[in-house]
């Protein structure tokens, strides 16, 4: 189910950022995209940063903590890592790896400086879940962040806050690094700045095909852009197929159904036919037919973007690990098996 | 109507009654996101107002559609009066949005002298934190809204209610949250490390911290760079005068929510997902003892079509060879039905307006109510009309 633009530089990416207006799914997607990566025995780490155990929920797994937890092993050998991104064990972590602080670490504690730097200061939360997401992306096999391992992960997906603060959340860095002017949390903020800013980094958007997530999506688009940033695929996510043929639905939309024929068909199914029943229905054909013209006047909108846009079908169940590997499944097409024929 | 299975267990949360009633003076919209809490505060408030209410709506963060569906072109940090409303009743709407940098620069400019103010407002590190720094929305929208109240019921703002949209926040409630973690920083030890060594020249810091304060001081500059730290000091310093009474405000305006006279209504739409969230909400307010009125259902879809159940509706186009019978499902769930019959009543004046046009059927209000309810049953109640 793809249209628009297929043949985008996939293969390249390393960190998929998934965002998207509050309610359209960006849970399920981020984690159905990062089952479809880990199809080909591949290692994928799925992150969130704001503390909602999304993901643990959908795939009925304990609360993931601070540790990188395995959620899921595929029979192939691919596996996917959970981890919860949160900012004062980012910063601890940052501290005890780059500064060696020991005592002097303890101390800020203390002092209250951990929690003036992750829950007041500007930016520095932001600041320190993207920079674990860094660090996790640099990381070799062995555990360290240099040398000729492999990589720890393959590939990386981050279930990212809302786009209404998307672009402020992705660079954030480079506003630290205005800020910090000099020193090594300026180095450090350009280092990320430049891996975010890098054909390794797409920012996908996981929308509905309603007006408000579609507007914004828009807006987001652009603000990437201006961002230097890269956006990646555009999801639209809970999509139903119209139950009524093109035909039909220009009947429904003129109130022009045939009466007569909905009459017989209801009574031959059995079911007590009064006027209030058929114009009922033939008042709910008419808001259908109107919701799919809706639908379809936002899909051409995300068209015009000239980005992929991947649809993924409205699970009737809701969603759950099952569903989300049905998801998966619908993905790999789109974003693995391209990666192996660039690849081969 | 008929009162469905909701109506039985959960009494009706009326809308109505709690906006006609002149001792509710705020309504708090909270939710997560994409439910609508916008909308609904929208919605809410204009209902209010043509039932002659003089309201104020505060929102957040809206969509450029939201201001548009209001009649404004354009809404900014001061409440601007909504015209296109039916005023027979002899009510009024203003409405505005919450410009964060802008409130914080009036609460610098209100409460520090005038030379102080502009050292301030200059501070490259203010600059980031009145713009970007996590929690500023949450405290902007207590200040704001501690601002609408205090001047309510002059000629230029003669509000009598106030409904509020919640910023979209990270966790559940965390402007509820905005004035405690305000406090736990001010009275910590840190804000005092960096106050006091240019308070008392650094000798009554080091008396008050040991030494300590030495090496925590100098492993700041190692990591932070010793610009940034003498930013960060400055800013703190020249805030400090009036720190103070931006708590008691936020502390008075955290009373002003907890009291008789201030109403928590908790949005949701009828999704697995929001209900969940709906229900972290309701525990968190119920823990926090805040005085929650009831539990918004929004995109309940319609049915127009009576006189046939849901299910045997469902049966039928499994046994059906229309169109209908081959989808996976019918647009309309299931539910619609059963939950049309729970709807107190289709509020058309209110939501037509700041409802987007066309699609979804305008917004209802469900007819839920949890009265000492836990989140269970108000999810139950909900719930029960999808069966």
């Amino acid at each position: 189910m793809t249209t628009g633009r297929t043949d985008p530089p996939w293969d390249r990416v390393r960190l998929h950022v998934v965002t998207g207006k509050g309610g359209t799914g960006k849970t399920t997607v981020a984690s159905a995209l990062a089952l479809a990566l880990a199809s080909t025995a591949s290692r994928v780490l799925l992150c969130e940063v704001e503390g909602r155990q999304g993901i643990s929920q959908t795939f009925d797994v304990p609360p993931l903590g601070t540790d990188e937890t395995r959620i899921v092993r595929l029979p192939g050998g691919g596996e996917v890592i959970g981890l919860s991104i949160e900012p004062k064990a980012a910063l601890l972590e940052y501290l005890q790896l780059f500064y060696k602080l020991g005592r002097a670490g303890k101390l800020l504690e203390r002092f209250g400086a951990i929690d003036f730097a992750t829950t007041i200061a500007p930016g520095v939360r932001d600041v320190l879940l993207i920079g674990k997401i860094y660090e996790a992306n640099r990381r070799r096999r062995d555990g360290r962040h240099k040398g000729d391992a492999p990589p720890a992960y393959d590939a990386l997906v981050l279930d990212a806050p809302p786009t209404g603060r998307i672009g402020r959340f992705l660079s954030v860095n480079a506003e630290v690094a205005d800020l910090a002017r000099v020193g090594p949390i300026h180095s450090q903020a350009g280092a990320i700045t430049r891996l975010l800013e890098s054909d390794q980094t797409v920012v996908h958007l996981v929308t509905l095909l309603e007006e408000m997530p579609v507007q914004e999506t828009l807006e987001a688009i652009d603000e990437l852009h201006g961002k230097g940033l890269l956006p990646g695929a555009i999801i639209v996510n809970m999509v139903r197929e119209p139950l009524l043929d093109d035909l039909a639905l220009d009947q429904a939309r003129a109130g022009r159904l045939h009466k007569a024929s909905i009459r017989a068909q209801l009574t031959e199914a059995g079911v007590r036919v009064t006027p209030e029943l058929v114009n009922g229905l033939l008042e709910e054909a008419r808001d259908h037919a109107q919701r799919v013209d809706l639908e379809r006047e936002q899909l051409a909108l995300l068209e015009a973007t000239g980005l992929p846009i991947v649809q993924l079908p409205a699970l009737p169940e809701g969603v759950d690990s099952g569903s989300v590997r049905e998801l998966a499944d619908l993905l790999v097409p789109i974003f693995v098996e391209h990666v192996e024929r660039a690849g081969s | 109507m008929t009162p469905g299975p909701v109506a039985r267990n959960a009494p009706a949360l009326d809308i109505d009654a709690l906006i006609g009633d002149p001792e509710t003076s705020i309504i708090v919209c909270c939710g997560a996101g994409g439910v609508g809490k916008t909308t609904t505060a929208a919605a809410l408030g204009l209902r209010a107002a043509e039932s002659g209410r003089q309201v104020v709506v505060l929102t957040i963060d809206p969509a450029r559609r939201l201001a548009q569906s209001l009649g404004l072109t354009e809404l900014d940090n001061t409440p601007r009066r909504v015209t296109d409303i039916d005023t027979s009743e002899g009510g009024s709407l203003h409405a505005m949005m919450l410009d964060m940098k802008r409130t914080f620069d009036e609460v610098v400019l209100a409460h520090a002298e005038p030379d102080k103010a502009e050292q301030i407002l200059a501070n490259p590190f203010y600059l980031a934190v009145s713009s970007s720094f996590a929690g500023t929305q949450e405290y902007m929208a207590m200040e704001k809204l501690g601002q609408l109240r205090a001047v309510a019921g002059t000629v230029d703002a003669p509000w009598d209610l106030i409904v509020v949209d919640t910023p979209p926040s990270r966790s559940a409630l965390d402007f509820l949250d905005a004035p405690n973690r305000l406090g736990s920083f001010l009275d910590g030890r840190f804000i005092r490390l960096l106050t006091a060594p240019a308070k008392a020249g650094g000798r009554a810091g080091l008396k008050v911290f040991g030494v300590g304060v030495q090496l925590v001081t100098s492993t700041m500059t190692k990591i932070l760079g010793g610009q940034m730290l003498t930013d960060v000091q400055t800013f703190v310093n020249a805030l400090d005068t009036m720190f103070g009474g931006f708590r008691e405000r936020a502390d008075e305006t955290y009373r002003l929510l907890s009291e008789h006279g201030t109403a928590f209504l908790v949005v949701a739409a009828p999704e697995r997902d929001a209900l969940r969230e709906a229900s972290f909400f309701v525990d968190r307010l119920e823990a926090d003892r805040m005085p929650l009125a009831g539990l918004v259902v929004n995109r309940i879809g319609r049915v127009s079509a009576t006189g046939i159940t849901p299910s045997r509706a469902l049966s039928l186009a499994a046994s059906s060879r229309t169109p209908v019978a081959r989808s996976r499902r019918p647009t309309r769930p299931a539910s619609s039905g059963s939950m049309r019959r729970s709807c107190a009543r289709p509020s058309d004046s209110a939501s037509s307006r700041s409802a987007s046009h066309g699609h979804t059927p305008a917004y209802r209000w469900c007819r839920c109510r949890l009265s000492g309810a836990t989140s269970t049953t108000s999810t139950a109640c909900v719930r029960s009309g999808t069966r």
